[in-house]
């Protein structure tokens, strides 16, 4: 903007300056912010594998060797191949589960539903490490519950099930992330217009003719698109793999990787390797998600026109799909805390029986409680995860208004590029940020900066989201009326975009903040001692094998973590959009 | 007052194609006057008050409010919307709902570059929502409002700095059709007690000529013509112009020669010979343009004196209450009349046609 009064800048020459706008110094420095967080570590991974390791005696070397050793052995092509097995099994069972649930919920009169809310906070209050570790003591041939019960009632010699086998992980890392389905398909269920339907039924067409020639053909877009979601996140799913797969040696990438860099001397350059094929995949599901939801529009089925669907009547079939659910809840939710519950009142871990029964105890929680790392990883987890949230929604808040709201050349460049660490399983991104300050030093790395930073980086993307939805509902005329009104750039942001976006920001602030307290896999590569959050406290017992301080741990925690779900809820209604 | 000279405004479009808005609009606005601008859609009066505004930022011309220049192509001058000191209300209203009535009204003062002490804000805004007659509801949150209050505090907030110019976008487009016809009223006998220099866009020609001193009305960027309500009712100088003004028949014709009065000129139609009045230098054998309102076109069941008479038959007609919608045939022509209700000749029959001289209006045909 050019100096306004020609008097005055005639007057004073020299002042010209006195325009000199912070607005520009604010969205700058929020660009390049963003620009470092989210390229940079990529570029530097891809840069990295294809260098040998720096030692102090000889300089790295660009070479290609980590990516013929990567993909010169068969054991890749087994790492490749059970990966792509684990998260196409994970994804379908996780799929076909929310996807009936979700039809359930939506479209017939199946009793209980109210239970069905649950099913919206389940992912977020149980984190994926206590989950893995609660079928663990439900599903393991030796100290399984429901395998030693079943033995017991039926006589039977072997045990039903093993959780240490590729479909103990896709039945453990599906049952997870069925919510995740379940929400996704009720969102597609919910957008679809019934009109669409019974105009159908009224030009003659049957019930599978509307089925499949309707409902299917509208609602395929946004199954692909779910299907794609949960075979991503499944493929970079760490904490099943890791405590499931590698006792008995099923690797998939994410535990390879984490091997590579644990080893020793660690493999470094390995490592990257599997992690650019392991990006590359997540790369390609993304893009394919993100086409699918913006061709959506073409599909875009959603009316506003506020009228409930007819409900199919289940008549005495209402029964068996509230049986359906209810086995559905105890898997999902009741049997992992009960027997997480249960074990942490024991002095060791044992099966329940009369005799276990009368050896309850509360030494492991009075063991946590008086666990010297546990102040100090709470603390970290707190610092952390509040940090971090506050820290993205007003970065993307800067960010999402240069992409909504203004015509700035390249704005959609962007919003991919603050979307980009999308892309990156967690794992994946610790392993570059590690690599990227152990060679650029700046004396962060080690401490709890490098995980701030990775955390920053990881949950930008939702943030962005979150603030871009509400950022779209601002009218473009209530920040012109300020203008109008003679408001700088900098007072218009403050006083009329941030509240008005505080649905937005105050949602995502609370998302960001509870995802970074359940954070583990790109901790795992960046904690040192010291620097210990929560899940890494919770991932070294198990590693030490104290089963009952973890569940005394994992008990609290789900409760703290449900406690803030709450609150989080409660908030979210008391701040919902005014309009 | 306002002064646009040789305003060009163009924008990239979704698909990156440039879209000229405003194409050399120029006007004047004199001290306490409304003026306003009167088109279609898309026609760049949006864009032109945007462009006064600063909310915009045009390729060439200049504008001036008194002899502050706030833009100009030519000496690189553009003045930021917020240090215009321009009260603007917008076509959403853009009330913050986020604020209570108080604080929306009293923002631009908070904001402003002058520091005011706490009772001299409250002094202004309780004065401003006097004026609309918000004063009752001040602390009332911004979005429990109706739409006519929305209005009225929308205004409220434009007015309370005292600005030098208001800017007015479409502002009663958003309401029901009674409380809009009410709100002009309101509008008007504020504007003219403030005697405030105001800039009005609106595409409701009745809007513009029930408020204005005077309209400019455009079309793809262009201003077809500029002059008082009237006038632009009465005169339209363009096939355009009468067409978005108001409802009219026209009739294609073709000029004889002078007529009996300086201005008159004689026109053969379909069904004979017309007087008319032009503005237009007419010369023999010029295809022309009549345009003739329907409630100029005089229906009677007697043969009425005078020149332009004709006889007609009723084609249909609709009973609308206040009047009556007569569709005559005259030769192998349809036109439309408005009529008392109190003309009851029935569909089929005869009747009289009277055209006042002074009522066509002939333009050159494009």
């Amino acid at each position: 903007m050019q100096a306004g009064h020609p008097a005055m800048t005639a007057a004073a020459p020299f002042t010209l300056r006195r325009s000199f706008d912070w607005k520009w110094v604010v969205i700058w420095l929020c660009v390049a912010f963003t620009v470092y967080i989210a390229v940079v570590p990529l570029a530097f991974l891809l840069w990295q594998s294809f260098f040998t390791p720096q030692t102090a005696a000889k300089a790295a070397v660009l070479t290609l060797d980590n990516y013929t050793s990567a993909y010169g052995s068969s054991e890749t092509l087994r790492l490749f191949w059970n990966s792509l097995k684990f998260a196409f099994g994970a994804s379908l069972f996780a799929f076909l589960l929310g996807t009936a649930l979700a039809w359930m919920n939506e479209r017939t009169n199946t009793p209980f539903k109210t239970l069905f809310f649950a099913l919206s906070i389940i992912p977020l209050i149980i984190p994926g490490i206590l989950f893995t570790v609660a079928w663990i003591l439900l599903g393991s041939p030796k100290i399984g519950i429901l395998n030693l019960a079943l033995q017991n009632w039926f006589g039977l010699e072997k045990p039903l099930f093993n959780v240490y086998s590729l479909l103990g992980m896709i039945w453990v890392d599906g049952l997870h992330y069925s919510p995740m389905a379940f929400l996704l398909m009720t969102a597609a269920f919910r957008a679809m217009d019934p009109s669409l339907e019974e105009s159908a039924t009224m030009s003659g067409a049957n019930i599978f003719q509307v089925a499949y020639r309707v409902t299917l053909k509208l609602t395929w877009p946004a199954i692909l698109a779910t299907l794609l979601m949960l075979f991503v996140r499944a493929i970079e799913s760490f904490e099943v793999p890791a405590l499931l797969g590698l006792p008995v040696g099923i690797h998939v990438f994410t535990s390879a990787i984490y091997q590579a860099v644990h080893r020793y001397p660690s493999q470094i350059g390995l490592a990257s390797a599997y992690a650019m094929t392991l990006l590359v995949m997540t790369t390609i599901g993304v893009y394919f998600v993100s086409r699918l939801s913006s061709r959506g529009s073409k599909y875009a089925t959603m009316t506003g026109k506020g009228f409930r669907p007819r409900r199919i009547d289940l008549g005495p079939w209402r029964w068996f799909a509230a049986a359906i659910f209810i086995v559905y809840f105890l898997l999902i939710v009741v049997l992992p805390f009960a027997v997480l519950l249960w074990s942490s009142f024991q002095r060791f871990y044992s099966v329940p029986s009369w005799q276990a029964l009368h050896n309850l105890t509360l030494d492991p929680y009075r063991f946590i409680f008086t666990y010297p790392n546990l102040a100090r990883s709470v603390w970290n987890t707190l610092i952390l995860s509040f940090g971090s949230a506050t820290v993205i929604m007003l970065v993307t808040s800067v960010i999402c208004w240069i992409v909504v709201k203004t015509k700035l050349p390249g704005r959609w460049l962007l919003d991919n590029v603050a979307s980009l660490p999308m892309v990156f399983p967690g794992l994946v991104l610790g392993l570059s940020i590690m690599i990227f300050y152990l060679n650029f030093d700046i004396g962060i790395y080690g401490t709890i900066w490098i995980m701030f930073i990775a955390y920053i980086t990881r949950f930008m993307p939702y943030g962005l989201r979150y603030n871009t939805t509400s950022m779209l509902q601002i009218h473009k005329e209530l920040e012109e009326s300020a203008a109008m009104s003679g408001a700088s750039w900098g007072t218009t942001f403050r006083r009329v975009i941030l509240p008005l976006l505080k649905p937005g920001l105050v949602a995502g602030w609370i998302y960001v903040m509870i995802v970074s307290i359940r954070e583990l896999s790109s901790s795992i590569l960046l904690y040192s001692p010291g620097t210990e959050v929560l899940s890494i406290t919770i991932w070294e017992l198990w590693e030490n094998g104290q089963y009952v301080e973890l569940s005394a741990l994992g008990v609290l925690f789900i409760l703290a973590l449900f406690v803030l779900v709450m609150l989080a809820q409660w908030l979210g209604k008391r701040f919902g959009v005014k309009e | 007052m306002l002064k646009v000279e040789g305003l060009y405004t163009e924008y990239p479009n979704e698909r990156g194609e440039i879209v000229r808005a405003a194409q050399d609009v120029t006007f004047d606005v004199p001290e306490g006057k409304l003026f306003t601008l009167l088109g279609p859609s898309g026609c760049g009066k949006t864009t032109t008050l945007r462009s006064i505004a600063g909310l915009e930022r045009p390729r060439a011309g200049e504008i001036s409010v008194g002899d502050r220049v706030v833009y100009s192509s030519a000496r690189n001058v553009f003045v930021a919307p917020n240090r215009r000191g321009f009260g603007m209300v917008f076509q959403s209203y853009a009330i913050w709902p986020h604020m209570d009535v108080f604080q929306n009204a009293a923002f631009p003062l908070e904001v402003g570059e002058r520091r005011l002490s706490r009772k001299e804000i409250r002094d202004k805004v309780e004065r401003v929502l006097k004026a609309v007659q918000l004063d009752e509801l001040a602390d009332r949150e911004a979005t429990k409002l109706s739409g006519g209050q929305q209005q009225r505090l929308a205004l409220a907030r434009a007015l309370v700095m005292e600005p030098q110019l208001l800017l007015l976008d479409e502002p009663l487009s958003n309401l029901d059709a009674k409380l809009r016809e009410l709100m002009r009223f309101e509008l008007k006998r504020l504007q003219r007690e403030l005697r405030i220099t105001t800039v009005y866009v609106t595409h409701d020609q009745s809007e513009a000529l029930a408020l204005s001193h005077s309209i400019a009305v455009m079309n793809e960027g262009h201003i077809q013509q500029i002059g008082t309500p009237r006038e632009i009712y009465e005169r339209p100088r363009s096939q355009f112009v009468a067409d978005f003004v108001g409802t009219t028949n026209f009739l294609d014709g073709t000029v004889l020669g002078r007529g009996a009065e300086p201005g008159h000129f004689r026109v053969r139609t379909e069904f004979g010979e017309v007087e008319v009045l032009s503005d237009d230098d007419l010369r023999g054998n010029d295809r022309v343009v009549l345009s003739v309102r329907p409630e100029d076109v005089e229906l009677a069941e007697e043969r009425p004196q005078g020149s332009n008479v004709w006889e007609a038959r009723v084609d249909q007609k609709v009973f609308l209450g206040e009047f009556i919608d007569f569709q005559v045939k005259l030769g192998g022509r349809v036109l439309l009349s408005r009529a008392h209700p109190s003309l009851r000749t029935p569909t089929g029959d005869a009747l009289y046609v009277k055209l006042h001289p002074e009522k066509c209006v002939a333009f050159k045909a494009a």
